[in-house]
């Protein structure tokens, strides 16, 4: 009896579809946004997160048109990320039915941001997101560190301060993505997920990596998840979001089934 | 075909919330005979049939922000004499006080202060318990009452709140969770009915309670 651990399929949106790619390379069509919400609705999905990783920021009116869609028909929560950079961006998603926002470069370079975003609307719906990749060598002591652009810039930034100072500021729920995990079905990077989650005392999503069912289970029991996010296994049809939810409780994690 | 008019929803809307997903969820099992409206005008609340106050974001803000429209009338009004629904940071505006944001004196239609879970929150053995209070957890339904129709006990809805309403008047109770401690997550007075968790974010048993709301007549 209590609270369940949560199953977040996760739908990277590019050009108004579901793409979904190998370390963000090699990306395929996975369908439409909003059938494929609805889809995991009737499934049995925790939440749904809508990321725009539309390269060009061209037109965000699409993207609001599009969580329009979702919120209409899908009546469980919804986070939107990619592209937030200020309050106007996160009362315009909030207003489409967004029910949290992701922030992620943003915050690196303006860490105010988040505290001004916390305060104005509330920490429970800011989520930041945190593109983490390990920089210790075997042997050392395990390091972590924030990238941004794809994982493809480091900015001096320890994965685990970080956190917990975005915390300090207001976000509500860490969303982590290993990037050396992403894309690979190699599952979580446990460690990074363990060190955050237990250093902070907001839910943290663990993300990146994620190939099989056990990946789940293994990243609440050992990495201390509150939620798990996934996208390919549930895309392409390996799995349904039930099944995933059925092997959890089956490996003694709470669910909601 | 009639001369009946629709009935309608107000659903309040003060410059905070999700009143998008409230109003499409409204809307979902509202049925032809109802029309959901989102509105600040307090004509319109005034005129309504049934009234719902949701409520997301930091309780300053929302105070602040009826206080400013000139909405508190209104919903005082409503409260006093037609089907009133609060939602998430709606029920804790309707307590007396609340101690986010170094304190913010509430509207006082149910008496008791709404808590904040604290940051070492912990569960009865002791082990770490993240806040917010985020995700589905079960409801306890203490009353009977038609906004539970059709709604089994200890269903599951979606929470998302770091802090939690203390009722001076266990009466007024409906519904109970537990996380670490049990707390209320449903009022229940007369005409209103409050609770902590979002229906309209709680797939098919929220809906239902959206549908148990627009077919009630305000009677406990």
């Amino acid at each position: 009896m209590g609270l369940a651990k949560r199953i977040i399929p996760c739908l990277d949106v590019d050009n108004g579809r579901v793409v979904k790619g190998v370390q963000f390379l090699d990306i395929r069509d996975a369908g439409d946004p909003v059938e494929v919400a609805k889809r995991y609705n009737e499934q049995g999905a925790d939440e749904i997160t809508f990321l725009d990783i539309t390269a060009s920021s061209d037109d965000r009116a699409t993207t609001v048109h599009m969580v329009e869609a979702i919120a209409s028909e899908v009546f469980i929560p919804l986070t939107v990320g990619g592209g937030i950079r200020t309050c106007d961006d996160i009362r315009r998603m909030l207003n489409a039915g967004a029910d949290k926002v992701g922030i992620n470069t943003a915050a690196v370079f303006n860490p105010e941001f988040v505290r001004e975003a916390a305060q104005r609307f509330g920490s429970q719906c800011i989520v930041v997101a945190i593109d983490a990749k390990k920089v210790s060598q075997d042997g050392e002591e395990d390091k972590w560190e924030i990238f941004t652009h794809g994982g493809r810039k480091p900015t001096g930034l320890d994965a685990v301060e970080w956190a917990k100072k975005m915390v300090q500021f207001g976000a509500g729920e860490i969303l982590l993505t290993s990037m050396d995990r992403d894309g690979t079905k190699n599952g979580f990077d446990l460690g990074v997920t363990r060190a955050i989650s237990e250093a902070v005392h907001v839910p943290v999503i663990a993300s990146g990596g994620v190939g099989n069912l056990n990946h789940l289970v293994d990243g609440v029991k050992e990495g201390k998840a509150d939620a798990v996010l996934a996208a390919s296994i549930f895309h392409f049809g390996e799995y349904s979001i039930q099944e995933a939810k059925e092997k959890m409780q089956d490996s003694g994690i709470e669910m909601r089934l | 075909m009639t001369n009946k008019q629709k009935s309608v929803v107000a659903v309040i809307d003060y410059g905070m919330g999700n009143l998008h997903s409230v109003a499409k969820a409204l809307e979902h099992v509202a049925g032809e005979n109802t029309q959901v409206v989102i509105t600040s005008n307090p004509e319109i609340i005034d005129a309504a049939d049934r009234v719902l106050l949701p409520g997301v974001g930091a309780i300053r803000d929302c105070i602040g922000e009826m206080y400013k429209a000139g909405l508190v009338p209104s919903i005082r009004k409503a409260m006093a004499e037609k089907p009133f629904l609060a939602i998430c940071v709606g029920i804790q505006s309707l307590m007396s006080h609340s101690k986010e944001n170094d304190g913010v004196d509430c509207l006082n239609h149910f008496q008791g202060n709404a808590l904040f879970f604290g940051e070492t929150h912990k569960d009865y053995d002791g082990s770490k318990l993240k806040v917010p209070h985020m995700g589905w957890n079960q409801v306890s339904q203490t009353i009977k009452h038609p906004l539970w129709k059709d709604i089994p006990d200890n269903e599951r809805f979606y929470f998302v709140h770091s802090f939690y309403v203390v009722p001076e008047n266990q009466d007024e109770v409906a519904g109970t969770c537990d996380y670490g401690l049990n707390f209320c997550v449903a009022l229940a007075k007369d005409n209103v009915f409050a609770v902590q968790f979002h229906p309209e974010k709680s797939h098919k048993y929220g809906l239902q309670l959206y549908k148990n709301f627009i077919n009630w007549d305000g009677k406990p």
